[in-house]
């Protein structure tokens, strides 16, 4: 079910919490169903020894999918029309994320509603790890 | 036992099967060359059927809103006095019989039933808990393509290196 | 990474992937359900694309067979060892981070279609940070399209090298 301009303004937010003490494991399985193997997300020797940070940390595009469930989840489904983030700080295992939506404007294009969307998502810590902004295409 | 389900064996999950075991055969992944041998189009490495894991309902990966036993914060993500036996559980013995080849683009109903279990002491993991567990993989004509048996141990400590 | 792969976008890899992200929404895994949706059929979640690097044969980021992997085995990294360690595509060193990504959807992306993703190379620019000294940033546009040839999606990746471990 998709999102009705009708039933939204400017300001409304919605959130969602995407992860929940993110395990190693997970980074696993983002790295074989993406294709993503930098052993920098999976490999805790060469993480520390060899790249210098405490231990593996997630892939971006792990925190923008999962940022893309709150979205879908808002939205309805197949209706994104634009999606962007800037991957502001590593996420590391532990971490708990929370994904916010904020509508920034409600639109009309050729009779076609569109809502224009800000998006945060932050850590246990509520260090913004996303920041940026979607667009999606709704109903009435 | 679980009870039977789908496992739709597609050309790009072949293919990343066939890479992780490190099998750069083309009949795994190019169909043009697949044509040309015996077997007339691509076809899944001899273990492949390993993988319908992934369409098991019980299979056991990290879901959102429940606790994982891999590490996470700390060294297991399940509350204190949550213990998973999972961590001694070793894979013994895996056997195979191939009753025709596993065709890329087919799907696949797999019928599980137990086998036998026994114990055994075992100098290097103490008690053993042996559990087989068979798994028949049917195409949609009916026709039985793989039998997989399973064979897992429980071991009463980690085993010594 | 070569300028052209084409990919087919497979039910069960679209399923595999939304578990990967946590998503267990019904519409990435069971077709009876999507049928009954405006959708007609199982579609990709959002940042699916990316998975047409599996397809590349030329990927970095993607150990291969009699090839040293920058990963650890036996010791830390694959590699031989020889002091520097800055160079390719968030290969190596591990010095590579993901810095934005950017995606515009003309339509969604369907289970069972095969796509053509097309990639080049856009702006490349320098900055010094606060918490990882020099940043060369680097922009790549990944368009991708079906075998009508429309536009699907169009991905804009950055990558930022940076010259030492970003400060915790």
């Amino acid at each position: 079910m998709a999102l009705n301009a009708s039933a939204i303004s400017v300001g409304d937010t919605y959130q969602e919490v995407v992860a929940e003490n993110l395990s190693r494991t997970q980074l696993v399985q983002y790295a074989g169903a993406s294709g993503d193997y930098n052993p920098i997300h999976t490999d805790t020797p060469f993480a520390q020894e060899i790249a210098g940070y405490p231990s593996v940390f997630a892939h971006g595009m792990l925190s923008m999918g999962m940022t893309g469930r709150m979205l879908t989840n808002y939205v309805g489904d197949g209706r994104l029309t634009a999606f962007g983030v800037r991957f502001t700080r590593q996420v590391f295992p532990g971490a708990t994320l929370t994904a916010k939506a904020t509508v920034a404007a409600v639109r009309q294009e050729d009779g076609q509603h569109f809502v224009d969307l800000a998006l945060s998502t932050t850590n246990q810590d509520g260090q913004e790890v996303c920041k940026g902004d979607a667009s999606a295409r709704i109903d009435p | 036992m679980p009870d039977d389900f789908s496992f739709p064996v597609e050309s790009g999950h072949v293919m990343l099967f066939a890479r992780a075991v490190g099998d750069d055969n083309p009949v795994y992944r190019d169909p043009e060359h697949a044509a040309s041998t015996e077997v007339q189009g691509p076809i899944a490495p001899p273990t492949f059927v390993q993988a319908s894991y992934h369409w098991d309902p019980n299979a056991s990966y990290p879901r959102p809103g429940r606790p994982w036993r891999g590490s996470a914060a700390g060294p297991t993500g399940l509350p204190p006095g949550e213990t998973s036996s999972s961590g001694r559980g070793l894979h013994a013995e895996q056997r195979y019989i191939y009753h025709r080849s596993l065709k890329v683009g087919e799907t696949l109903t797999v019928r599980r039933r137990p086998g036998e279990t026994w114990q055994k002491q075992g100098r290097r993991g103490g008690s053993l808990t042996f559990s087989e567990e068979i798994s028949d993989f049917y195409n949609h004509a009916g026709e039985l393509v793989v039998t997989a048996t399973s064979v897992a141990v429980i071991t009463g400590r980690a085993v010594d290196p | 990474m070569a300028d052209e792969v084409t990919f087919p976008v497979e039910a069960g890899h679209i399923m595999l992937f939304a578990r990967a992200v946590g998503d267990e929404n019904p519409i990435y895994h069971d077709a009876e359900y999507a049928k009954t949706t405006e959708l007609g059929g199982i579609i990709a979640p959002p940042t699916f694309e990316r998975v047409w690097a599996q397809w590349d044969p030329a990927y970095v980021l993607r150990p291969k067979p009699g090839q040293p992997w920058f990963g650890s085995a036996a010791g830390p990294t694959g590699l031989p060892q020889k002091g520097s360690d800055d160079e390719g595509d968030g290969g190596g060193g591990g010095r590579g981070l993901h810095a934005e990504q950017r995606y515009v959807y003309h339509r969604p992306v369907l289970a069972g279609e095969t796509l053509t993703a097309r990639t080049r190379p856009g702006k490349t620019w320098t900055k010094e940070g606060k918490r990882a000294g020099s940043m060369t940033f680097r922009e790549q546009i990944i368009e991708i399209f079906d075998q009508q040839n429309e536009i699907v999606v169009t991905a804009t990746s950055v990558s930022v090298i940076t010259s030492r471990a970003v400060d915790q």
